[in-house]
């Protein structure tokens, strides 16, 4: 299979204080995959997507993007490149409602970088508004359309948050655990929303814990420890893997 | 925005009661209030809070007497040249305070404008004319004015097109530009750009993540809000052709931060409110003396009048801070989104009351405010 690398990861070195938070790691994301990264906590896992959506700058390596040297550059001209990322705890606008947190994610689809029209008001957005409702819909949000975000469940939040990325229609969407603290409901049906935006072919990166979670979505898994990556590979191949079975339990079985 | 145009519009009738129907205090509610509306754009919908904004209504009125003494009479150019000169004093500033958020940007604007004032203060004597304020003068230029006509007998006066802009007329000039100044700042909250300002207020880094470029959004709310400043400069100038230096002290920075609180952080009508409240106390509470304690404690025994006037005249008077301070302390700890959330409670506990029977309308009017917010 000769598909196209859209991120490319080489060489990141990524220190704070003595600890070596990324060592020297090297990543292929390739096109249309969805790319699950395990590994046991403080193995690097949010810092390296924090690297790669801009809120880091690497010591030394590079981070390219569809070929574009993306190292450095502040993180709205990377999101406007393609990449968009969900967090681990929700970032959303919590004064607003539901329909205006989708709504600014899509203006800046529209409207590029930086516009200023006071005369032009937020009712005369309809196309934007159109493509915002479609998205929330497919999130089952839309009996809360009006209510303030803050005040939803953490489920919901993160449903939203998701939301927020799709309706930017990213070429990269980095998942920072979708499912951490969810209710099994919950759960399953992020897992279903997450299939159904898989066949669409957009590529994915999963940070998870829940391994059903990673078997169900993922094409290739790469296990990370200790700031590297030491094995890549199926799904299959990585449950069957030894030294996987070792980085997660070896430290407790020291 | 009609009914809006007609309350204001009517101030001196409904005023009259309240004793503040006088032309003096309604310039400047109108005039603050402008200052207020603008002020409400950068700390309301961004979160920012300037502590520096006296700066900009200071460099505002500078230039309106400046435009009076070389230029013309006629407030026209004067204020389109303090709304001019007060943005590019705010594209300045802000571009310099914008890289700093939260705590250290107030400082930062704090600095500025303490800056500003000093200099207006001492250094820039020549232009500011230091203590004593700037004053129109016979000898000046009025370049525009004498190509018309020669110059009259006596100091002349601030008009528009020959209608004098000190008194009611005055009034009513700054009342159309405060509404028209009003309808901008409405638009601009339901705009797109008005909702962008919003989310960066809620979450910055979200935004950033999203792809927008936060600092030219700032900036223009700011420089927004800074020629709203200038304006109300310009407009007071205007009204009373003099400029002082401490038009820019912190304290009028403090004085409309106070407003726009009191009457409601990101409100449209709030900060108005905020105005008129603590405008009233400075002019109308102030200058209640003993004398008017008296009379209206004169129905009550001599004993009980006596004790009655000396705890009442701690609170007006000199002792109006004191009941402005009890006032804000009340509003912040009860009603964190000011006098304005008072307000629609009262409505909502009115309504409830006399509407148990068509629940159905006041269920209406609760889902019209959370689409207004």
């Amino acid at each position: 299979m000769a598909s196209k690398a859209v991120l490319q990861v080489t060489n990141v070195l990524k220190t704070f204080g003595g600890l070596k938070a990324l060592n020297n790691l090297n990543l292929t994301i390739e096109e249309g995959t969805v790319h699950a990264i395990i590994g046991p906590n403080g193995a690097g896992k949010s810092t390296l997507l924090n690297v790669c959506i801009g809120q880091l700058t690497p010591d030394t390596g590079s981070v390219e993007f569809n070929g574009q040297n993306i190292t450095g550059k502040a993180p709205h001209e990377i999101s406007q490149q393609g990449i968009s990322r969900v967090f681990q705890t929700p970032q959303i606008f919590e004064d607003l409602n539901i329909l205006q947190n989708v709504m600014i994610p899509a203006l800046a689809h529209a409207d590029g970088e930086f516009t200023f029209n006071p005369i032009k008001g937020l009712n005369q957005r309809k196309d934007v508004e159109q493509e915002a409702l479609r998205v929330i819909d497919e999130m089952n949000l839309t009996s809360q359309m009006y209510d303030r975000a803050g005040a939803m469940s953490r489920g919901n939040k993160r449903r939203l948050e998701l939301a927020m990325c799709l309706v930017q229609k990213p070429k990269l969407l980095l998942l920072d655990e979708p499912t951490a603290g969810m209710a099994r409901a919950d759960t399953n049906q992020t897992i279903e929303i997450l299939k159904k935006i898989k066949a669409t072919g957009m590529t994915k990166v999963i940070i998870e814990h829940d391994m059903n979670v990673v078997f169900s979505l993922a094409d290739r898994v790469s296990v990370l420890a200790q700031g590297t990556i030491i094995a890549e590979g199926t799904p299959q191949e990585m449950r069957e893997s030894e030294l996987v079975k070792e980085a997660y339990l070896g430290g407790a079985a020291t | 925005m009609a009914i809006f145009s007609a309350v204001v519009l009517s101030m001196p009738i409904w005023m009259s009661p309240f004793g503040a129907a006088y032309p003096d205090i309604l310039q400047k509610f109108v005039i603050f209030g402008v200052f207020a509306i603008g002020y409400n754009i950068l700390f309301g919908l961004t979160g920012y809070l300037s502590f520096g904004h006296a700066a900009f209504l200071g460099v505002g009125s500078y230039t309106a007497v400046w435009s009076f003494k070389l230029l013309s009479m006629n407030i026209i150019p004067a204020i389109l040249l303090s709304v001019l000169m007060s943005g590019i004093f705010a594209v300045a500033m802000g571009y310099i305070a914008l890289r700093r958020s939260g705590i250290y940007f107030s400082i930062l604007t704090l600095a500025f404008a303490q800056m500003c004032y000093n200099l207006a203060y001492s250094v820039l004597t020549p232009i500011t004319n230091g203590e004593t304020g700037l004053q129109l003068a016979k000898s000046d230029p009025r370049i525009i004015d004498r190509m018309f006509s020669e110059a009259g007998e006596g100091l002349p006066s601030t008009t528009l097109f020959g209608i004098e802009t000190s008194g009611y007329s005055g009034f009513y000039i700054s009342a159309v530009i405060m509404i028209l100044a009003f309808y901008i700042s409405l638009k601009i909250f339901n705009s797109s750009f008005g909702l962008k300002l919003k989310a960066i207020k809620s979450n910055q880094n979200r935004m950033r993540y999203l792809g927008f470029n936060t600092k030219p959004y700032l900036l223009t709310a700011f420089v927004i809000s800074g020629m709203y400043a200038g304006l109300a400069g310009g407009l007071l100038a205007a009204t009373d052709p003099l400029a002082g230096a401490e038009r820019m002290q912190w304290t009028a920075s403090g004085e409309v931060i106070l407003m726009t609180i009191l009457g409601g952080v990101g409100t449209l009508f709030g900060p108005l409110l905020g105005v008129i409240i603590i405008k009233y106390f400075e002019n109308i509470f102030s200058a209640v003396n003993q004398v008017d304690l008296h009379s209206f404690y004169a129905l009550l025994p001599d004993w009980l009048e006596d004790t009655m006037v000396a705890i009442s005249s701690m609170f007006v008077g000199e002792g109006w801070h004191l009941t402005l301070g009890l006032l804000f302390m009340f509003v912040v700890a009860f009603l964190p989104r000011g006098v304005l959330q008072g307000v629609e409670i009262g409505y909502q506990k009115i309504s409830g009351y006399f509407g148990k029977r068509a629940e159905k309308s006041t269920k209406e009017v609760d889902t019209g405010a959370n689409h207004g917010e």
